[in-house]
């Protein structure tokens, strides 16, 4: 038991993604008049890198300027003959080049994107000497284009809401951009074919229509190189939604290949009207290999395609087996998931990690295709949505993507949009929140007057005072939301007083009929379908530990025994989650 | 991956390295599963000619030799139109100079007429080192030089080249601009590359910017002899035996008496490879893509198991080996798909050791060693033995090292009859 534990806890330390990604840091350096998409490509480009698992980190110089200059008068600033605003400006390069060194040097950074316009052979020369000088690789990615149409629209859509131009109107703004890139115009020196031979860089000329590549050096440049290749500006939306509810959905069991049930099925056609209605051009439909996506989009009545890299995370031993089944047989990869949920790889089958790097032909596809709706699956949506709305890893195997809902992401600006369509067709709850961090709830059964052992989640109550009632000191305690979402159970209609026991001291709580009768044990082991439906959905709680005493009037109370769950002291977030309404 | 067929048209000066690169790229694409053919027009010159006497046919005064190059271009895309529209083709590769406008001209007319794609990939490389090195390797062993001595033969095809220099139109930045195309320059030094319209043209792009002609050697190997192997049983994660280990350090000696700089060590993520890696102590990465196949339901089970446990599942694989996916498992075609990164950096690389599997090493054999999908699962790939694939040519020697340790024996030839199921089945049981 504990040899697994070892190995999976080096497993866990241990990166087990192919890493053929250079030992040195890169250095990327954006070049470019303004208006260009220098920062459009370099946010992407962080995104991406950071996705696929590459540290990497954007150092804006603009940004630092503007925490140097507070305000910004005109584009009078940007006039090469202004030497004091010339030295500010050299300044602020150097105070960014000072934090990419301590980006790769100390916080263990891979690459650093370096956004400027560094338009001057000698501002380049600069970067370069430096670059050499700390031995890292650098890689100059040079936006060129001259398409006014194409400027304009970039003006529009970044620059007006620039700090820089909080206050203008449009037209002011639009002239002095112009003027400001005027300034910039007179010394721009592209990047040469003959002299910079000896230079690794990438021309993108007019947004992608054609690229001059030098001298890749390594891996990650190839990989950067193929990425800048692949994105494109054309408007588009890109929709992800689940598979239509399972069969397994159904009874909490987790993976497998089976077909959709009734209600998932009428989201399947409800899905249908939807995309009517988006009345979308050109829509591609991509779906799993596994049969509830496809039954999903067979609804739709459109051509689609099927991706095996689509399929569910595979959950190896633990296929087909419900949450608590693995918590009572495999207590402690259960434990271990939740204590690293994007690197944990099940027994036989993968992690978040893993699909990450699956997904990731699939994400190069999207970026190079324009409208597209992919059918998927829980954990695979949540990669996705992880790249396009830049989620970090501790964040991803967390991130919402329920049922019968529809997530419309259209990218706007630096970022992505998203808008949510839930399609009014009912479904179960299939996400578990981060334990330890959610509401948290005590279900527990007591006889009358007893008193229970304390068992609680991680940080939840502390410094109660004798006559609070647990309730009062949960509202007060920040760590946890208060009373509304503590749901007791019991299997005892006439139990009146409920009598918590924390950390070894007794309260009593306010709440004093039970909301949830469990009278046999398998109803406790499947706790999670008994929590009423019009309490479930959105909020989440902890199941700690479920008791069960005997209660004989004019007797003795028994000890309560544990029925199913763990107590603090062995396992510190062994818990099971189910979700709960506010009210 | 594409709906209408793409036509890859070859652009370059002679000794360029288009016939390098359109038979590379063939290569690549069939092994991915993308239906290419190449159609060299030398070739086609070559049967009408049938005696190749001198540098003179080429000589663009030559009207009689113009006349037959344009009747053998013609005759190529004719077969060219066939296979893609007729055969089941989905990339045709037009392997010729094409150096004037004219006759690229010509090519796109007869694409759009057909309603092909077209992408060009020129080559243009002015060092002399590495055009004489092409001519030493390539052209030399050629039909057309048999019965020459070396420095005739190297003077002939000099005078050769310059029979086309002067009409030379390399493909243009500014008249070109509504082509697709990539120009390699120097040999990958850089790459111009203009208007990529779809995913094949974009994975070729990828392709071509990632394969190098630096001289180096990839060693295939598997792992030592595993408990399971000598238990007859497939699949699974077990460790070493004795034997297994003792080819571990044979594996360890000779990789040291190859005495190869830089060598890069790769295993996949199962005990067994990890286990025999370690044993070379040198630092390796493990990639998860290099496990072996994944056998599903019929993981750890002898072959007579299956057999007389899923009778069915054993017959299908028979039947169709390179498409047949054990249930909840995975197909070689499945293995083809996830090694292809590993494809890629291998490209990319310069010496590697792969050490992986008997499914894992006859996809990367296939690759090298342009073996159809109907052969690769038949791939002869013995326990402790190194096979050493060195770059020659258009092609890939191969040296097979047994490093003398005994081990039992896992291949299973292909059956001689096979009963007679329809694909349908098989699709059905998934």
């Amino acid at each position: 038991m504990s040899a697994r534990l070892d190995q999976a806890r080096s497993e866990l330390a241990h990166c087990s993604v192919s890493d053929a990604f250079c030992n040195s840091p890169t250095m990327i350096v954006m070049v470019g008049l303004p208006a260009r998409g220098k920062t459009y490509i370099s946010k992407k480009l962080t995104r991406y890198l950071n996705w696929i698992g590459v540290p990497t980190k954007m150092f804006n110089v603009g940004q630092y300027r503007r925490e140097a200059v507070k305000i910004y008068k005109n584009f009078e600033f940007f006039k090469t003959d202004n030497e004091e605003a010339m030295r500010i400006r050299k300044a602020c390069a150097s105070a960014a080049l000072k934090d990419v060194s301590a980006y790769f040097s100390k916080e263990q950074g891979q690459v650093a994107v370096f956004d400027a316009t560094n338009t001057t052979r000698e501002r380049r020369a600069v970067i370069n000497s430096f670059a050499k000088e700390k031995g890292y690789k650098v890689f100059f990615v040079e936006s060129i284009c001259d398409d006014p149409e194409i400027i304009a629209e970039n003006i529009k859509q970044v620059k007006f809401g620039s700090p820089d131009y909080v206050d203008r109107d449009i037209d002011d703004a639009m002239e002095d951009f112009v003027q400001r890139i005027e300034c910039y115009k007179a010394n721009y020196k592209s990047i040469d074919d003959e002299k910079d031979r000896k230079l690794s860089y990438i021309k993108i000329f007019d947004v992608g229509s054609r690229y001059l590549v030098n001298r890749v050096q390594d891996h990650i440049q190839s990989r950067i190189v193929y990425y800048l290749m692949n994105i494109h500006v054309t408007p588009r939306s890109i929709y992800l939604s689940r598979h239509g509810e399972s069969e397994l959905n159904l009874l909490g069991r987790i993976g497998g290949d089976s077909g959709l049930s009734p209600r998932g099925q009428k989201y399947a056609n409800a899905l249908a009207t939807f995309i009517k209605g988006q009345k979308i051009s050109d829509l591609k439909v991509w779906t799993s290999h596994m049969k509830r996506t496809i039954q999903t989009a067979e609804a739709l009545g459109v051509p689609y395609e099927q991706w095996k890299a689509l399929n569910e995370i595979d959950a190896g031993v633990c296929e087909e087996l419900t949450y608590e089944e693995i918590q009572e047989n495999l207590p402690e990869e259960f434990a271990l998931r939740d204590q690293d949920k994007y690197r944990y790889r099940y027994p036989k089958g993968e992690s978040y990690e893993d699909l990450v790097h699956r997904l990731e032909p699939v994400i190069m596809e999207l970026e190079r295709q324009e409208n597209v709706l992919v059918v998927c699956h829980q954990a695979v949506m949540r990669c996705l949505l992880a790249y396009f709305l830049d989620k970090p890893a501790d964040e991803l195997p967390y991130l919402r993507c329920p049922l019968h809902t529809v997530l419309k992401l259209t990218p706007i600006a630096y970022g992505c949009k998203v808008e949510p369509f839930f399609l009014n067709i009912e479904a179960v709850n299939t996400h578990r929140e981060r334990p330890g961090q959610s509401n948290w709830l005590m279900i527990y059964y007591s006889t009358f007057g007893q008193i229970l052992k304390g068992y609680s989640g991680v940080n939840l109550i502390h410094g109660l005072t004798h006559r609070e009632t647990v309730l009062d000191s949960l509202s007060r305690d920040k760590v946890c939301r208060p009373l509304a979402n503590v749901v007791l159970a019991s299997s005892e209609t006439t139990a009146r007083q409920q009598y918590i026991a924390v950390n070894g001291s007794k309260y009593k709580t306010a709440i004093k009929k039970p909301q949830i009768m469990l009278r046999t044990a398998p109803q406790i082991s499947n706790i999670r379908n008994r929590v009423p439906a019009h309490i479930s959905r959105h909020q989440t709680f902890d199941i700690v530990a479920v008791f069960v005493g005997k209660y004989k009037r004019n007797s003795p109370p028994e000890k309560p025994s544990l029925l199913w769950g763990s107590p603090v002291s062995r396992l510190p977030s062994a818990v099971e989650s189910c979700s709960i309404d506010h009210h | 991956m594409t709906n209408c067929p793409t036509l890859i048209v070859t652009v370059g000066l002679p000794a360029r390295g288009k016939t390098y690169i359109s038979k590379k790229l063939t290569r690549y694409l069939n092994w991915i599963g993308v239906p290419t053919r190449e159609f060299n027009v030398g070739q086609y010159r070559r049967e009408c000619m049938k005696i190749y006497k001198s540098f003179e046919f080429f000589r663009p005064d030559n009207e009689e030799g113009l006349k037959i190059r344009r009747q053998c271009a013609s005759a190529a895309l004719n077969d060219v139109r066939q296979y893609l529209t007729e055969q089941g083709g989905q990339v045709a590769v037009f392997d010729a100079t094409n150096t004037t406008r004219e006759r690229r001209e010509t090519i796109i007319q007869f694409a759009e007429q057909n309603g092909f794609k077209v992408f060009f990939v020129e080559s243009v490389c002015e060092d002399p080192d590495v055009i004489q090195e092409n001519i030493v390797q390539v052209k030399l062993g050629s039909p057309d030089y048999t019965n020459c001595n070396t420095e005739e033969a190297v003077e002939d095809f000099m005078k050769r080249i310059k029979c086309y220099e002067n009409s030379y139109e390399t493909l243009d930045e500014v008249l070109d601009r509504d082509l697709s195309y990539i120009k390699i320059m120097d040999v990958g030094q850089r790459y111009l590359v203009n208007r990529v319209l779809d995913h094949i043209q974009s994975r070729i792009v990828y392709y071509l910017m990632n394969i190098h002609i630096t001289p180096r050697s990839i060693y295939l190997c598997r792992h030592g002899e595993s408990e399971l192997n000598v238990k007859g049983r497939i699949g699974g994660d077990s460790g070493l035996t004795p034997r297994g280990k003792e080819f571990g350090k044979k594996l360890s000696q000779f990789i040291k008496s190859q005495g190869i700089s830089d060598l890069k060590v790769w295993t996949s993520q199962m005990k067994r490879t990890i286990q025999t890696a370690e044993a070379l102590s040198v630092p390796y990465e493990q990639w998860k893509v290099l496990n072996e196949i994944d056998a599903g339901v019929c993981e750890e089970m002898m072959y007579e198991e299956i057999q007389d446990n899923y009778p069915l599942e054993f017959a299908l694989r028979d039947q169709d080996k390179y498409r047949y996916r054990y249930p909840k498992g995975e197909s070689y075609e499945d293995l083809v798909q996830r090694l292809e990164p590993v494809i890629m950096e291998l490209e990319r690389q310069e010496n590697v050791l792969v050490i992986c599997h008997q499914a894992v090493m006859r996809c990367l054999l296939a690759y090298f060693l342009d073996k159809t999908a109907e052969e690769l699962p038949y791939l002869k790939c013995p326990l402790h033995t190194v096979l050493k694939l060195t770059p020659v040519a258009y092609g890939c020697k191969v040296e097979s090292i047994c490093l003398n340790v005994d081990a039992v024996n896992t291949h299973r030839e292909r059956p001689e009859t096979v009963s007679d199921f329809s694909k349908k089945n098989e699709k059905s049981l998934q």
